[in-house]
């Protein structure tokens, strides 16, 4: 959503210089000389969004206090509750909160909470705490901490324990090296940039320093396209007024160019000759990069400082000869480092999953090497008179002098040998390859999403982006989807619809090239120009404008015309409006479709065009939005001398601050309007005025000027002033705003929910508006029973809870008996945090749980898969904190998406991404961690059974070099092609059975069970492999690597035929590789062993034979008898796909029922 | 792990492999398939089964355990100090009758019970390089205690498996006439020519105070030394048979073998048994019923649960390709969990 970047965003307006007001009209008062701090900063006003944004951010707070954190989100929670000293959270990356930064920068700061910077004085602002240096280190290891560290972050994944200990075991360096050498080189990124120099104000001038010598409190002169070394306050800049340009693309992706401005009180000092001395307050260090407040005293005066005057290390300055600014941040301190530890990164519910069974193989693992050490120890114990002698062990050296004990230490040290190298020969059980084999399948993955052609946008011509390579297979088992609803449901892109104008209804017309449109051009010098959005117009309205003269409704369209011109924050650059919310960029483009062109906004004044009249006002005075009034004002000098207030707002906040007795037959009318209009799914604001008498006028600015000079609570003084003077209003009109639904959403919300997908849609809209956009985007179905909670009291909302529990229970009970009704929960922000605080989460959420379909409200479970997908930066920690994040790359920067763990250009594409991408590779990955456990397991297995044989002496039936290839070149391909390509069912069934979706979600490809069973599989199978040979060469001359051949080529083929029966499709590359990888073994094993003569006999090729058909007859058989007594889904649909057209040409009324079923089930 | 964000925003090329559209078999396990393969399996199997059975049943085996009886009765009680006792004479006689006609060639061979020639310590305690050529004659790290002798020289060829090299020798004779036994041949050929060399003589063996078994004869060299070779092809298990030498007559039914045996080789301290085998040979080995048994048991199954497929088939028939099988058409409320 558009209005949460005010900070960031090129704020056009300069700072009032008061050379450039213009002249204060005779009998008007001076207008303030300085507007609210913070002005520029402008918060969308009528995006009610913020509404539940707000509600939304309190929720997480309510969450965090209360110890129950919803998504754990590692390291930000304490910072965060640091940063906000009253309950009001900073949360970083975004935030919706009214007061946060101009008003934010008014807040009081508590002197312990406050760092203090004595400007131009480092020795006396380091004195009290010693602030950090400004020398980085983004290296995560220091020489102390590496082997620790390094440890602790190889730990995350339980099999690297068991790594450890075999690297200790077998005396190797592992994979720290390589960490190692990574860290090495960030840490000679460091030494550079630390030894890059800045200039430093000393002694009256500027001398170069380095950077990491640079200390909070000191001035620095940063020239044009140089960076800045750390934080720092602007204090003045080569433009007189004080303004600066920083590149912040290194901060947060954007490339356009900021501006940020000097306070008045330092820009024209020259700090060479006239030093600044001043203290600054500023708050801890945090990671908010669009918040800072501080309070400067300087020369007595306390001025505030907000975002708009700091710059920040890692941005550049540009087409600014040079800024001085003094350092408030250094070195890790700054909000660059603080944020550089980047997105949390996510791991798949599969791997998580792995884990489990990697300790139960750990288990199996030790169960069998305690097998083997004890039943060694039993063996020596019983052969412990004949071992001094006896051929094959010979305990006894002679060629010694003395008679000694030749390699053996007693019957107890030898059990712990043997179990340690037990250990080194079952190693493989847990199979270390897979992780690599993980990786490099979640490569390809990737890459056939990227060249997907599905999930290409055409418009943006943007492909879809894999940011995060670890949770592919995250995607095919999610059951809730978050979704922001503006600009990801909708195109953000609004339309002005209609207008209800003192009770007279105007609808626009539908076709946009009515003669009267080109009329709305402006002269300016030669030139004509055209605002570039065409908007649909009503010919009676215009008429009425143009001609209608003395009519008395002219004047009241006259006024709300002037009102959607004048009352906003748009900027206008050759009638290219530009502005944070296209709600007000909408109004503005429709006022100008009508004839009020602004032309010209600065702080001081306006100049609208009116009918092709150009007209000057003053702008005296602008309350900002915020998110308790909800609605916004200016105070305008008219040409007449008349001095206006025009208010405009969210329908509910508006009618209570108007004056009713009036014009109550307007009122009344205009709500019948809204209420029609948000019915049609239309974003509504009402729109007031007052015409302010002197008096009136004087005493509203007498009362802000005290306001913005206050010390302490600025911005309750300022909202309180705001609300005193927005009252006793003239309602002008309301309009209505359409916010147009991207392509193919509601066909994607169908598939998603049909899918059995949980979409939750995060929306600030009225509820009405919410309500009527949920069903024309599907989300809502007339057969659905809704619970709507708008309750304002706490009492109330406990009641409609209660009955809400009444109800989904009643739904519960209903499943049992019939089909069942799906659910819709409707709840409003209020509502929300009315239950909130009251501690009624737990029943809100039972209730919630219960519905399909939630709507706005913004609350999750952490057991189950969660998506988010989100284009604005009040999404990015939704984002990160679901399992998925996805980012809509839109017009909204790139926050999202640097959030992200994928990113796309489209809302429907989340279809094929999770029905089709997300499910296969689900299936693929699931099945490779089986199989992957599998195929080490046979292995360790045959060698376990051969070393019952060889008196648990740990002799191994397969030559330690097979053993090292088994799982680089016997198996490994294979298992990483199927990894990557096979298919179990095409896009186009899974497209047309979205339920298919359903196997990821309930976890078929990979469970306890599962694994159990393959397990048991595995121990037949390997003992096929050992005991058809051992029994067919028993009393034979057979030697140990003869037979040790056969087990080895009896291992290979069948794992690669096992896979090769599971695997779906065949293409010429799965072919290739599997036979091509028994190929290669059989070469290997001839090259290894140099000498086959024996392999040529009959009974040679009935043992390969009867491994095959031993081993794999229990698998086949179950398989068969499964796939076709009890088939899945995913068996059906291929069985489906076999049948092709033939169901769906003579049995056409079947073919429909997955549909008919569907909606069945829910009606 | 961060992927490096593709900032080049072309279109995916459309090529089969890129949209995963490649031309591929779909192999579905219809009851056809099914049963046509259960079928085949025990098809193949049973007829397989027969005839190696048959094969082994046609083997004519003779084998006779004689390390208890080649003791004298005196020295029953005390086997190892007869075996180290080397002034008593350990000739030893035993007769052995042909139950059917066996055709040349007869194998002859020495069977070895409980004797572990796959332990970890023996199989390691050799030295390749050292048996290949000459230049790896002093290579004797992996031989102890068998690398040098007590004077430090070293041992060739060294190691417990050369050590313990088997030494009992066989004389067979009908009638009073003796049997040729033929010793040639009965080492494998890479062996003979790869693995042991020709240039390289015993040197020192056997001559520490604790004898193990044979003795080389130190004038011929390691790769004509076929017992050696034989010997050093380490068993898989703990029971193996070991080539001795073949007869290359036919001998008749009912006809008596007389066999002279020196029992040298010391069994008694672990335990071990020693045991003489004339066999003849078939396609399929030596006398092994198992593979038979086992081609018969699984191919029988492999019918049976064919049988079984058809039945439950006719019993209960599901047409293929069915939407009415579709989890959420069976179970209406079931699929949203």
């Amino acid at each position: 959503m558009a209005f949460v970047r005010p900070l960031l965003d090129p704020s056009p307006r300069p700072p009032p210089v008061p050379g450039s007001l213009p002249p204060p009209s005779a009998d008007l008062p001076r207008p303030i000389a300085e507007p609210p701090i913070g002005s520029d900063l402008s918060q969308n006003p009528f995006d009610s969004s913020s509404r539940l944004s707000n509600a939304s951010a309190r929720l997480r707070v309510d969450y965090n206090s209360g110890d129950r954190v919803l998504f754990p989100e590692p390291g930000s929670a304490d910072s965060f509750r640091r940063v906000s000293g009253s309950r009001t959270a900073v949360r970083h990356g975004s935030g919706a909160e009214s007061d946060r930064f101009g008003v934010a920068s008014l807040r009081e700061i508590s002197d312990e909470d406050a760092r203090f910077v004595y400007i131009g004085d480092p020795a006396r602002t380091n004195e009290r705490f010693q602030f950090t240096g400004n020398s980085i280190r983004t290296g995560k290891y220091s020489v102390f901490t590496f082997i620790p560290r390094n440890l602790f972050e190889q730990f995350h994944r339980v099999a690297y324990i068991y790594f450890l200990i075999i690297a200790i075991l077998n005396q190797l360096p592992s994979s720290p090296s390589s960490d190692g050498y990574e860290d090495w080189r960030r840490h000679r990124a460091d030494r550079i940039e630390n030894n890059r120099t800045a200039y430093v104000l000393s002694d009256g001038e500027f001398r170069p320093k380095l950077w990491k010598d640079v200390r909070v409190g000191e001035i620095i002169r940063v020239r044009s396209n140089e960076s800045l070394p750390c934080d720092m306050v602007l204090l003045s800049t080569s433009d007189p007024t004080g303004v600066a340009y920083v590149q912040t693309i290194n901060l947060d992706g954007e490339s356009n160019l900021k501006t940020r401005y000097a306070k008045q009180e330092t820009l024209s000092k020259v700090p060479e000759k006239d030093p600044v001395t001043g203290v600054i307050r500023c708050e801890q260090p945090n990671r908010n990069i669009y918040g800072f407040h501080a309070n400067m005293d300087i020369q007595g005066k306390k001025v505030s400082l907000g975002a708009s005057n700091i710059v920040l290390r890692g941005c550049e300055i540009k087409n600014t000869a040079w800024v001085v600014g003094v350092a408030v941040y250094a070195g890790r301190e700054t909000k660059v480092m603080l944020n550089s530890s980047g997105a949390p990164s996510k791991r798949s519910r599969l791997e998580t999953h792995m884990n489990r069974e990697t300790m139960l193989l750990a288990f199996i693992l030790v169960a069998m090497c305690s097998i083997v050490s004890i039943f060694a120890g039993i063996w020596l114990r019983n052969h412990k008179d004949e071992l001094d002698y006896s051929p094959y062990f010979r305990k006894k050296d002679f060629s010694e002098k003395e008679e000694e004990n030749y390699n053996y230490d007693g019957i107890g040290a030898e059990v712990a040998y043997r179990f340690l190298m037990s250990i080194i020969v079952f190693q493989i059980m847990i199979p270390i390859s897979l992780y690599i084999s993980m990786e490099l399948v979640r490569l390809g993955q990737a890459y056939l999403m990227i060249q997907d052609r599905n999930l290409f946008d055409e418009t943006t011509n943007s492909r879809l982006q894999c940011r995060a390579l670890n949770i592919n297979e995250d995607l095919g088992q999610i059951k809730y989807v978050f979704s922001d609803k503006t600009g990801t449901l909708t195109q953000n892109k609004m339309e002005f619809q209609c207008a209800s104008i003192s009770g007279v209804d105007y609808q626009a017309e539908m076709d946009p090239l009515s003669a009267d449109h080109a009329d709305c051009s402006v002269r300016v010098g030669d030139q004509f120009w055209r605002p570039k959005m065409r908007v649909n117009v009503n010919t009676d309205l215009v008429k009425l404008l143009r001609s209608g003269h003395g009519r008395e409704e002219r004047k009241y369209v006259y006024d709300f015309f002037l009102a959607l011109s004048a009352c906003n924050t748009i900027n206008s650059k050759l009638i290219d409006y530009q502005g944070e919310s296209p709600d007000e960029q909408a109004l503005v483009y429709a006022a100008a479709a009508y004839g009020f062109v602004l032309v010209e906004r600065t702080s001081g004044h306006i100049v609208v065009d009116i009918l092709g009249n150009r007209q000057r006002f003053d702008i005296l005075g602008l309350h900002e939005f915020d998110s308790d009034r909800k609605r916004m004002s200016v105070i305008v000098g008219c040409p007449d001398k008349t001095v206006k207030l025009f208010v405009k707002g969210a329908d509910n906040s508006m009618l209570g601050v108007l004056e009713e007795s009036l014009d109550l037959d307007v009122v009344q009318a205009t709500k019948n309007h809204l209420h029609a209009y948000s019915s049609l799914g239309l974003r509504t604001l009402v729109v007031g005025i007052r015409e302010l008498t002197g008096g009136e006028f004087h005493e509203w600015k007498s009362s802000y000027e005290r306001a913005s000079t206050t010390l302490f609570g600025r911005s309750k003084a300022l909202r309180l002033v705001a609300s005193n003077v927005e009252s006793h209003l003239h309602i002008l009109g309301a309009s209505g705003i359409e916010d147009k639904l991207q392509d193919g959403v509601p066909e994607a919300i169908e598939s998603l929910r049909e899918a059995g997908i949980k979409v939750w849609v995060l929306t600030g809209d009225k509820q009405e508006t919410a309500i009527s956009i949920g069903f024309s985007c599907k989300l809502l179905t007339t057969n659905m029973d809704q619970i709507v909670i708008n309750s304002h009291s706490k009492e109330a909302c406990r009641r409609s809870l209660e009955d809400a529990m009444a109800m989904s229970r009643k739904h519960l009970q209903m499943v049992h008996d019939a089909g069942r009704i799906s659910l819709a929960l409707i709840i409003d922000g209020t509502s929300l945090v009315h239950i909130l605080e009251n501690e009624l989460e737990e029943e809100l959420f039972k209730v919630a749980t219960a519905c399909d379909v939630v709507l706005c409200c913004r609350v999750s479970r952490t057991e189950d898969m969660t998506l988010a997908i989100g284009d604005g930066a009040n999404d990015v920690s939704m984002i990160q904190m679901a399992d998925v994040g996805i980012g809509i790359s839109g017009q909204e920067g790139r926050q999202a998406v640097m959030a992200s763990d994928f990113a796309m250009g489209q809302f429907r594409f989340l279809v094929p991404l999770l029905l089709v991408h997300g499910h296969w590779n689900y299936q693929r990955m699931s099945y490779m961690i089986v199989y992957n456990f599998y195929r080490n397991a046979v292995f360790v297995f045959v060698l376990f059974w051969y070393i019952l044989y060889t008196g648990f002496s740990l002799s191994t039936a397969i030559t330690e070099w097979s053993s090292v290839l088994y799982s680089i070149i016997y198996t490994a391909l294979p298992t990483i092609v199927v990894g990557i390509l096979d298919k179990d069912l095409s896009r186009k069934t899974l497209l047309k059975y979205p339920q298919l979706y359903g196997a990821g979600q309930r976890e078929e490809g990979y469970n306890l069970n599962v694994f159990l069973l393959t397990m048991v599989d595995t121990i037949w199978q390997s003992a096929a492999i050992y005991f058809i040979p051992y029994l067919a060469y028993r009393n034979s001359t057979v030697d140990g690597s003869s037979i040790g051949n056969i087990w080895t080529l009896g291992v290979v083929i069948l794992v690669n035929v096992h896979l090769a029966m599971d695997l779906f499709r065949w293409t010429w590359i799965s072919h290739v590789v599997i036979w091509g990888c028994i190929v290669a073994t059989w070469i290997c094993v001839i090259v290894i062993d140099s000498s086959l003569s024996c392999p040529a006999s009959a009974l040679f090729w009935l043992c390969l034979l009867g491994i095959l058909v031993v081993g794999m007859i229990p698998r086949f058989a179950l398989k068969s008898f499964r796939g076709y007594f009890f088939p899945s889904d995913i068996r059906i649909g291929r069985e489906l796909e076999k049948a092709g057209g033939y169901y769906e040409a003579v049995a056409g009324s079947i073919e429909m029922r997955p549909v008919v079923g569907a909606g069945g089930a829910r009606s | 792990m961060w992927f490096p964000v593709s900032l080049n925003l072309k279109k995916p090329v459309n090529s089969k492999f890129t949209q995963q559209e490649l031309p591929a078999c779909k192999p579905i396990l219809s009851p056809g398939w099914v049963i046509t393969t259960f079928a085949f399996i025990g098809l193949i199997f049973i007829p397989v089964g027969l005839a190696s059975l048959f094969a082994s049943q046609r083997v004519v085996e003779i084998v006779d355990r004689y390390d208890v009886a080649c003791v004298p009765e005196h020295l029953q009680d005390d086997k190892l100090a007869y075996i180290q006792n080397s002034t008593v004479d350990k000739t030893c006689t035993r007769k052995l009758k042909v139950p059917r006609l066996m055709r040349s060639p007869i194998f002859i061979y020495y069977e070895l019970e409980n004797f572990y020639q796959n332990h970890r310590r023996y199989v390691k305690s050799r030295s390749d390089k050292q048996l290949r050529s000459r230049e790896g004659e002093s290579d004797t790290e992996s031989c102890s205690p068998e690398a040098k002798t007590s004077n430090g020289s070293v041992i060739v060829p060294c190691g417990l498996i050369a050590w313990s090299m088997f030494n009992d020798t066989y004389g067979f004779s009908i009638n009073s006439k003796v049997l040729d036994v033929n010793k040639k041949d009965i080492a494998w050929n890479s062996d003979k020519y790869h693995k042991f060399g020709s240039d390289v003589y015993p040197k020192n063996f056997q001559s520490g105070p604790f004898i193990g078994g044979g003795k080389l004869n130190s004038s011929i060299p390691l790769s004509e030394q076929e017992d050696l070779i034989v010997w050093m092809r380490t068993a898989a298990l703990p029971t193996f048979r070991k080539l001795y030498g073949k007869i290359e007559v036919d001998l008749e039914p009912n006809e008596e073998i007389m066999v002279t045996i020196h029992n040298n080789y010391n069994t008694y301290s672990f335990g071990g048994k020693k045991r003489l085998v004339l066999s003849t040979t078939s396609w399929i080995g030596g006398k092994n019923d198992f593979l038979g048994m086992a081609y018969l048991t699984f191919g029988g199954l492999s019918l049976l649960i064919a049988a079984t497929f058809i039945l439950i088939h006719l019993i209960r028939p599901r047409s293929l390709g069915d939407p009415s099988y579709l989890s959420w058409n069976k179970n209406p409320a079931g699929y949203s969990n």
